[in-house]
């Protein structure tokens, strides 16, 4: 029997991939910046609440529309409720609905995208259809579809948002899908005799994971978008909560007597956000995307 | 050819079947009770009976759809509740309204976003790049509304360039019409400038990076001939092939927007349907809208695979 | 005595480095090249990958990713310095002195404008009027052996096949009469008998234009083909240089021995010698070697080896060597173990696998394709069966419908071991499943990047034995320790594994069940030359410790010869010629086969004579009728051959073959005296 023989050398300059890639996510200027802004908001939603200079919910009419001041650093709105408070704890509902909404369609994005991807054939063309027939209407209008039907509240504004971004989901993960089922490893499990399931979820899923992680957070940024412009609509997030998108619904008309403070604040807030999480996943995507 | 259109225009249509039932899942089944939705909790049950009877929504699900669809290929899409009117009509108006604003925004967005990527790429890693993709991201991030306020307060208040309503007064020759669309327009322009410029500039990475690139500079050709003659016409195709599908986020945009200047389209119809609880015309409204974009990109798929030699003309001898 | 002036060399590199900025620190890939390209050479560049070939191809175009940086020498093409030239002087370098012909020759071209378009557009360059543009387009497009290039012209690249693609760069190149050909690695991925093609052109072509060549390439029978002189090239610097002959009869530098040692030299067959391998891998990129570079894996270093760089030995008669040792280099001690190996057992052997009347139709968009037609053969117990074709040949077909990956046609007859086979390895039952494993051509894709090697061989064991718990860890270490994988390598992930190794691993896998027929398809193909060797010799090995029957698909002949016992000739879907390894190469044999032969780039060995098919392999879906080869064959007798496909006749004992031409009849035509046939122009 032949002697064990070693004939390479791996391990220095090849540390381990992922290893390789963190550091580089670690020094890339757009995921910090990004990083930065939405740990900021994340714990303005778990901790506002107790950080706050003034109750958000306490109106106080006589002083209602009054500018920035050092009192109030944002000013107030039309209650007399201070704005800066209002922002602040706003970022708790924004941030328990989209992330969970994306969460939903991730998950059942996903295994659409792996079922259809592995497949193929006529069970691919079947849902695909049905995820054009879905793509076809824009998020936003289904969305107000669907919370008339069903009224709004979080829970069904979660539902909706996450089912509705199923299909652009499940169109990403099949790409990756189709294109991890033709290597090898695909085959070899076959040749095990493997089924179905095994191989899409224990060989095939590990692999599709870097794409989906991308698409989580590219996702996120729309959800909330598309959360705040519901709010704003009056078919999201419900008053009184201090949500940023029915604010700017409510003060929005004191833009032309010339408060501009209480709508705008609330919407700096939103673009900062979905700027800051489109900034993580541009990060993410330039160090993980060509995996 | 002929076979890959007919292919392509059955499965659209297969599509927009599927649409149709999964709208109507969603105004006819989701509400449960659909005249207790309409006239709400404190309604009297007797009333909300007649309702639902007058509505039709008291029958058997499929015999509804069936009427629903038939009545739908004729051209009858169902009365609008809140308005009497029947819908088509209504939908027509409101829709042309909109493909005004639409196409006033394409007309802005997509040589500005093209242009952004091919410069983006041109200049790729460097600072004119890291700008245009930044701006993208970030403007691709706001949502309408807010830049909307913006547009009015800035452009519209404050330095009064622009007319702050959409609406020309009546019997404007179409130009001026157009004139009074361009603030409306910006914030969708704004919005997706981003996406646009960034596939651009992807497509346009992926040709210089290509084989073909190399052989065309190694013959000797200035930098520019090779941009122009050889990248530029492989850069765009992707480019096409989304735009298309950007016409779905413009059209999402379309009911902020339209609510905001008080623009008669069909955003905003859709919204006071939703506000009005009006079923019928909301399920109108969103086939048209799905039929809509159906279109949009059938054309662009035809038109792809017209410039795509690949596809048009087949394989190997 | 007045001398005139001699010109210049065409290519001219003088102690080139460069390096590459890669995260902030200069790596660097070119540690200083010199050597010379005069008029009418033809140079060979050999070296695997990492070797920095391309890296200097793309230099001398001046080509380089923005990330280059060149840091000392200098490159003359004509006389003219390349490094310091504004970009006005290098386009008109590019557009009239030098031309470049890669690999890929699909993605070269643009795939949205016309062929004719592009071709022209080197002639409107020079300066042509459009008219006389599109003559001279015309014109060198018949010249490389296009037919019909008027429709050619016509065409978007798509529509063409691999070799004509890379026909129609060849004339784009040689448009502008340049004084320098750099061709880097050309015919990768073409088919055997059309990359014969492609270099007869090429050599044809540059005798004609006095064109000088510098060939790029890993492959050494390539260069052996088409060059006079050959630099080995390693980790950035120039081991040894030298004539081709002299190279190849009498290496002087361990790296060029080890080489050489790898290959199977022609007609060499696992019963006569064992092929070596270079122990170790190359350095990365960038890597900072103070001494000399091979030193790492070299088995005659010394210490001086790692204190000093050996300088360039001068050997005379233009040799040169970069070793201190370059005396001894012959004796370069061999590092692969000797191997056992099961002596072929003549028409004793049970029968393992049968295959009658085999038939697999593709069909789709409403078209028939007939993969593989009419396949009936036999493969014993223990031996091991090379498989043989080009693209288009069902070799892979085959293959899949023996694992039962794919279904065939009904009416086809499958048993192993005198059991049907189901044809579905869905519902095979588990000793069926167990006996048939495959290892697969490309090892990245082969093992999931995200188990890791324990892992994927426990799967392995547990699925189609049922092994679990100690039993199963014991078994593992078995398995790595039968194809030499130390056992400190269980428990990392695929990618942080070379080449070799991941190979190592999916063969351990495949033998997890202990089966009774392994199919290999193109093992070694994507491994360096100085890996496969190892590779090569473990299934040896493994043949003759487990006993195990081998299926090898190849499309290298001389890895087919050397480690088949007997081999099937497919083309077209159909078997044209069955037997035993020796008497199927020696001859006389099937006309195809005997293309084949010819066609393969050799480095040493007997001289072929030279066998030009014409032409393209046919299209599956529309095959020529009778023999199916007759529209290229140079052996072609008349009508029998158009109209009725011969059958598979038994012509020698254990010898199939499907021809009209009687063996006999062969046996005198095929003979060295008789000479080679003048190929005919046929029109299909």
């Amino acid at each position: 029997m032949a002697a064990t023989t070693i004939d390479q050398v791996i391990s220095s300059p090849r540390v381990s991939a992922r290893g390789e890639r963190l550091g580089l996510l670690w020094r890339s200027p757009t995921f910090l910046v990004g990083s930065v802004i939405v740990l900021f908001w994340a714990l303005s939603a778990i901790f506002g609440r107790l950080v706050v200079p003034h109750d958000p919910f306490q109106p106080d009419i006589l002083h209602g529309l009054t500018p920035p001041s050092p009192a109030h650093w944002f000013g107030t709105d039309n209650l007399g409720r201070d704005v800066f408070s209002r922002v602040i704890v706003g970022a708790r509902g924004i941030l328990t609905v989209a992330p969970l909404a994306t969460l939903v369609g991730t998950v059942l994005g996903t295994s659409i995208g792996l079922i259809a991807g592995f497949f193929r054939g006529l069970v691919d063309d079947v849902l695909m259809r049905a995820v054009d027939a879905f793509l076809a209407v824009p998020v936003v209008i289904v969305g107000l579809l669907a919370l008339v039907a069903l009224g709004p509240s979080n829970l069904t504004v979660i539902l909706v948002i996450g089912i509705v971004f199923t299909p652009l989901i499940a169109r990403t993960v099949r790409a990756a899908v189709l294109a991890e089922r033709e290597l090898e490893y695909v085959q070899a499990a076959q040749l095990r005799k493997e089924n179905a399931l095994y191989t899409m979820f224990v060989e095939i899923l590990p692999n599709v994971l870097p794409p989906v992680l991308v698409e989580f957070t590219v996702r996120l940024g729309y959800a909330i978008f598309v959360t705040a412009t519901l709010s704003f609509l009056g078919f999201g997030i419900q008053p009184p909560a201090p949500d940023w998108g029915l604010t700017i619904f409510q003060q929005y008309i004191y833009l032309i007597g010339g408060a501009w403070w209480p709508a705008l604040f609330p919407a700096f807030a939103i673009a900062s956000l979905v700027i800051g999480v489109n900034l993580v996943s541009d990060g993410l995507v330039q160090v993980f995307g060509k995996s | 050819m002929a076979r890959f259109l007919a292919r392509r225009i059955g499965l659209a249509l297969v599509t927009l079947w599927l649409l149709s039932i999964i709208v109507f899942v969603g105004a006819n089944v989701l509400p449960g009770d659909v005249g207790r939705r309409i006239l709400g909790p404190f309604a009297d049950p007797r009333a909300v009976a007649v309702f639902n009877h007058q509505l039709g929504t008291d029958r058997p699900i499929l015999v509804q759809y069936w009427s629903w669809l038939t009545h739908a290929l004729r051209g009858d899409l169902g009365n609008s509740i809140a308005f009497g009117d029947p819908g088509v009509s209504m939908l027509t108006r409101a829709l042309g309204n909109s493909l005004k604003l639409g196409l006033v925004a394409f007309l802005l967005v997509v040589p500005l976003g093209v242009l952004g990527g091919i410069v983006a790429a041109l200049n790729r890693d460097r600072f004119l790049d890291r700008l245009i993709t930044i701006a993208g991201i970030s403007a691709t991030a706001v949502p309408e509304f807010v830049f909307a306020i913006l547009a009015i307060l800035i452009i519209g208040v404050a330095l009064r360039l622009l007319p702050i309503t959409a609406t020309a007064p009546d019997g404007s020759s179409v130009p001026v019409q157009f004139g009074y669309l361009i603030l409306p327009a910006i914030p969708l322009v704004l919005v997706l400038f981003g996406y646009i410029a960034r596939i651009t500039r992807a497509g346009m990475i992926e040709a210089l990076d290509a084989d073909y690139t190399r052989t065309a500079v190694l013959k000797g050709l200035s930098y520019g001939t090779v941009i122009r003659r050889h990248v530029l016409r492989n850069a765009l195709l992707p480019t096409i092939a989304v735009v298309a599908t950007q016409t779905g986020y413009l059209i999402g945009g379309l009911v902020v927007i339209e609510f905001m200047f008080n623009y008669q389209g069909i955003g905003q119809l859709l919204f006071l349907a939703a506000q009005k609880k009006d079923f019928p015309l909301l399920q109108a409204g969103v086939m048209v809208i799905g039929a809509v974009y159906l279109i949009a990109t059938l054309v662009a798929d035809i038109t792809y695979s017209l410039l795509n030699p690949r596809i048009r003309y087949g394989g190997a001898d | 005595m007045s001398q005139a002036a001699a010109p210049p060399p065409v290519l001219d590199v003088n102690d080139f480095r460069l390096s590459f900025r890669v995260r902030g620190r200069d790596r660097t890939a070119i540690r200083g090249v010199s050597f010379t390209v005069g008029q009418d050479d033809s140079y060979g560049l050999v070296g695997e990958s990492g070797s920095g070939k391309s890296t200097i191809a793309l230099a001398i175009v001046r080509y380089l990713p923005q990330n280059a940086r060149i840091t000392g020498g200098s490159i003359r093409v004509a006389g003219q310095d390349l490094v310091g030239m504004h970009d006005a002087e290098l386009r008109k370098l590019r557009a009239s002195t030098v031309s470049m012909v890669y690999q890929n020759p699909g993605s070269a071209l643009n795939p949205s404008i016309h062929i004719g378009k592009q071709v022209v557009e080197v002639f409107r360059i020079a300066g042509l009027g459009k008219d006389e543009a599109h003559d001279q387009a015309l014109a060198m497009l018949k010249k490389v052996r296009i037919a019909d290039p008027d429709r050619v012209m016509e065409r978007y690249p798509h529509q063409l096949s691999g070799g004509m693609q890379q026909r129609v760069v060849i004339a784009m190149a040689l448009a502008k009469n340049p004084a320098l050909l750099i061709l880097d690695e050309p015919t990768t991925g073409l088919d055997a008998t059309v990359e014969a093609e492609v270099l007869d052109l090429i050599s044809a072509l540059r005798r004609e234009y006095g064109t000088s060549i510098l060939l790029i390439s890993h492959n050494l029978g390539l260069i052996a083909r088409l060059c006079g002189r050959i630099g080995v090239l390693y980790a950035g610097r120039l081991v040894e240089e030298g004539s081709c002959d002299s190279l190849f009869a009498d290496p002087r530098h361990p790296y060029t021995v080890g080489l050489l040692r790898a290959i199977p030299r022609w007609g060499m067959s696992k019963t006569q010698g064992v092929l070596d391998t270079i122990p170790g891998l190359p350095p990365p990129v960038g890597a900072n070697i103070p001494a000399c570079v091979f030193v790492d894996r070299c088995g005659l270093a010394q210490d001086i080896c790692r204190e000093k760089e050996p300088p360039l030995f001068d050997l005379g008669n233009s040799r040169w060597s970069r070793c201190f040792f370059y005396e001894r280099a012959n004796l370069l001690p061999v590092h692969e173990p000797p191997v056992r190996v099961r002596a072929p057992r003549h028409g004793e052997a049970q029968t393992l696998i049968k295959v009658e009347h085999l038939n697999k139709t593709f069909r789709h968009d409403g078209q028939s394709l007939k993969g593989v037609v009419d396949v009936s053969l036999v493969i014993r117990q223990g031996e091991a069966l090379g498989l043989v074709g080009e693209s288009g040949s069902g070799k892979t077909t085959l293959a899949r419908v023996l694992l039962g990956l794919t279904a065939p046609d009904k009416g086809s007859v499958l048993e192993v071991e005198g059991h049907a086979l189901i044809p579905v390895i869905g519902q095979r039952p588990r000793d069926q499943v167990r006996a048939l494993q495959m290892v697969f051509q490309n090892p990245g894709g082969s093992l999931n990047r995200r188990h890791s090697v324990r892992r994927i061989l426990g799967r392995a064991l547990s699925r189609l034995i049922g092994l679990v718990g100690r039993a199963r860890e014991r078994r593992i270490l078995e398995l790595a320790q039968s194809v030499r994988l130390d056992r400190s390598l269980l428990d990392v992930w695929p990618d942080q594994l070379s080449g070799g190794l991941k190979q190592r691993v999916a063969i351990a896998r495949a033998f997890a069940g202990e089966p009774r027929l392994v199919v290999a398809d193109e093992p070694t193909s994507a491994l360096d030359v100085s890996v496969q060797g190892a590779i090569l010799n473990l299934l040896v090995d493994l043949q003759a410790e487990k006993g195990v029957t081998y299926l090898f698909i190849s499309h290298d002949l001389g890895v087919v010869r050397y480690l088949s016992d007997r081999i099937a000739v497919l083309y077209l879907g159909r078997l044209m010629e069955v037997g035993d390894a020796e008497t199927v190469f020696t001859g006389p044999h099937h006309p195809y086969t005997e293309a084949l032969l010819s066609a393969a780039p050799v480095v040493k060995g007997e001289q072929r004579t030279r066998i030009r098919l014409h032409g393209e392999v046919p299209s599956a879906a529309s095959p020529p009728t009778g023999c199916v080869f007759h529209t290229r064959c140079p052996r072609f007798i008349g009508d029998i051959c158009v109209n009725v496909e011969p059958p598979l006749l038994e012509v020698e004992p254990g010898h199939m073959m499907s021809c009209h031409i009687p063996i006999s009849e062969l046996r005198k035509m095929q003979r060295p005296e008789a000479g080679v046939p003048v190929p005919t122009e046929r029109t299909t």
